[in-house]
This record gives structure tokens, C-alpha cells and sequence, in this order.
């Protein structure tokens, strides 16, 4: 229950700043399973954020400057699919690498069975999780609101601030 | 009253990972009448910990919680509102 009213269920409110496929997941994820824990859930959506309420998602990845990101093949037998793989920086500049890199992590989200970004925000609008869009990165990336699935809410820091003001938890991502 | 020796619905959550069971189960709760229980298996280890939590969060009872082996985990819960 809210710690500061026993009677209302908790709050969740996240921001979204992020529009790479490895940082799609965390605000969704936890909005899905708060929504199926019973709390009241906000993600405010701005930056490159905004990219992940696009109809059609085409969030992508690359190891390029994400030197924690292991390379690992998702198919193979299971002692090659262990092999993290030393990939030079030069050679992720290769035309096409980005876009391998982002199948690779799909695959191997696929084989273990992770929901797809699209199901799991999904899961997130079913469930009543609010989607704010923030209105200033909006017209400042030249974002529009016809390319944005239903639902969606526009508002300003002082909207995302008013509603974090009384959310149990509060996180950035 | 229900029958409390044996869950009339089966869950089988395996190869779903985090946050599918728990989203499965919420979803499957609603299906049940109150009082009675679900018996699910799942192959993710995170369930011992997350089935618990979404147990005390959602205000459900989590009556038991097993490890078979590393690739299977059987638990039973049941709607108490």
C-alpha cells in the first residue's frame, strides 16, 4: 500500500530518457509488473525516449561505446553460444555492424524467453500505466504526436514533477 | 467451500522470463473465484523471489513455493479478494 495513504495502492513513476533497445526494456518491465502488482504507474516520456512510443518500434544497439555490452552468438552449440566475443572498436564502425548487433540481441532475447519491447508496453497500457509524453522534446526533435501509439499524454516537467510528488518510488532511466 | 487440497487451474510459465509470470499470474487471478488456487510451474529462478513479492504486493496468499530441480519451479496461489 502508498506509505502515505494505507488505503490507495503504491505509485510508480519513471522517466524514459533513453531510446537504445538495451534501455527500452527497464521502463517497461517495470511498469508490466508493477501493473500486475496492482500499483498506479507513470512513465514520463522525453529525449530519445520518445522514440519508444512510436507505433512501430525501431529502437536499435550497438557495443560502440557500450564496452559492458558482451557479444555473444544467440544459435550454436552451447559452449559457442558462452564465448563472449573481443570485437574492435574500428570494426563496429563497419556499415551494417549496428544493425547485426541489434538482431543478435533480439535473438538471444527471443531464445530466452523475454517478452518483446511491443508486448510488454503493451501489457503497460492494459494495465492503466499513464504514458506521458514530454511536450518540449517534442517539438524540439520535431517528434509527432500521428506516429505515437493511443493513449498517449502530453504534458511538462511540472506534470511528470506533480505526479512523481506522489509516487512511492521515483527513478530515472 | 473451495476444495483446498487441490488446484482446479494449472499455469505452465515455462520459458518465459521476468516480468511474464508475474504478469501471467496477475492476469490469472482475476480468472479464479476468490478462495480458490492456481498451481503454476516455471522455469525462471527469479520466480522464488518475485512470486512472493507480487504475492504480498497484490494482497494474494502464496501457499507454496518449490524448486524441483534448476529448470523447475512449482508454486500454488491462491485469491484471497
Amino acid at each position: 500500500m502508498s506509505r502515505s495513504d494505507p488505503s490507495k495502492p503504491k505509485r510508480l513513476a519513471m522517466i524514459a530518457s533513453q531510446g537504445t533497445l538495451d534501455w527500452a526494456y527497464p521502463p517497461f518491465i517495470l511498469g508490466s509488473t508493477a501493473v500486475a502488482m496492482g500499483w498506479e504507474v507513470g512513465i514520463y516520456f522525453t529525449f530519445y525516449g520518445l522514440t519508444l512510443l512510436n507505433r512501430k518500434l525501431t529502437a536499435a544497439v550497438t557495443p560502440l561505446g557500450n564496452p559492458a555490452m558482451p557479444m555473444k552468438m544467440p544459435f550454436g552449440p552451447a559452449g559457442f553460444q558462452n564465448i563472449v566475443w573481443p570485437i574492435p572498436t574500428v570494426a563496429m564502425s563497419v556499415p551494417g555492424f549496428g544493425a547485426l548487433a541489434t538482431t543478435l540481441m533480439k535473438k538471444t532475447f527471443k531464445n530466452k524467453g523475454v517478452a518483446t519491447v511491443e508486448e510488454l508496453r503493451d501489457i503497460c497500457v492494459a494495465g492503466g500505466a499513464r504514458l506521458i509524453a514530454c511536450q518540449m522534446t517534442m517539438d524540439v526533435f520535431g517528434f509527432k504526436p500521428e506516429n505515437f501509439i493511443e493513449g498517449v499524454e502530453y504534458g511538462g516537467a511540472a506534470a511528470f514533477l506533480e505526479y512523481a510528488g506522489e509516487a512511492d518510488i521515483s527513478l530515472f532511466t | 467451500m473451495t476444495d483446498q487440497t487441490k488446484p482446479q487451474t494449472h499455469l505452465d510459465l515455462k520459458g518465459l522470463l521476468c516480468p511474464m509470470p508475474v504478469v501471467k499470474i496477475s492476469q490469472a487471478i482475476k480468472t479464479v473465484p476468490v478462495g480458490a488456487t492456481i498451481e503454476a510451474v516455471a522455469s525462471d529462478a527469479g520466480v522464488v523471489a518475485d512470486i512472493p513479492a507480487w504475492a504480498r504486493s497484490s494482497g494474494n496468499e502464496l501457499v507454496t513455493m518449490e524448486k524441483v530441480n534448476d529448470k523447475e519451479f512449482r508454486f500454488v496461489v491462491r485469491r484471497l479478494k
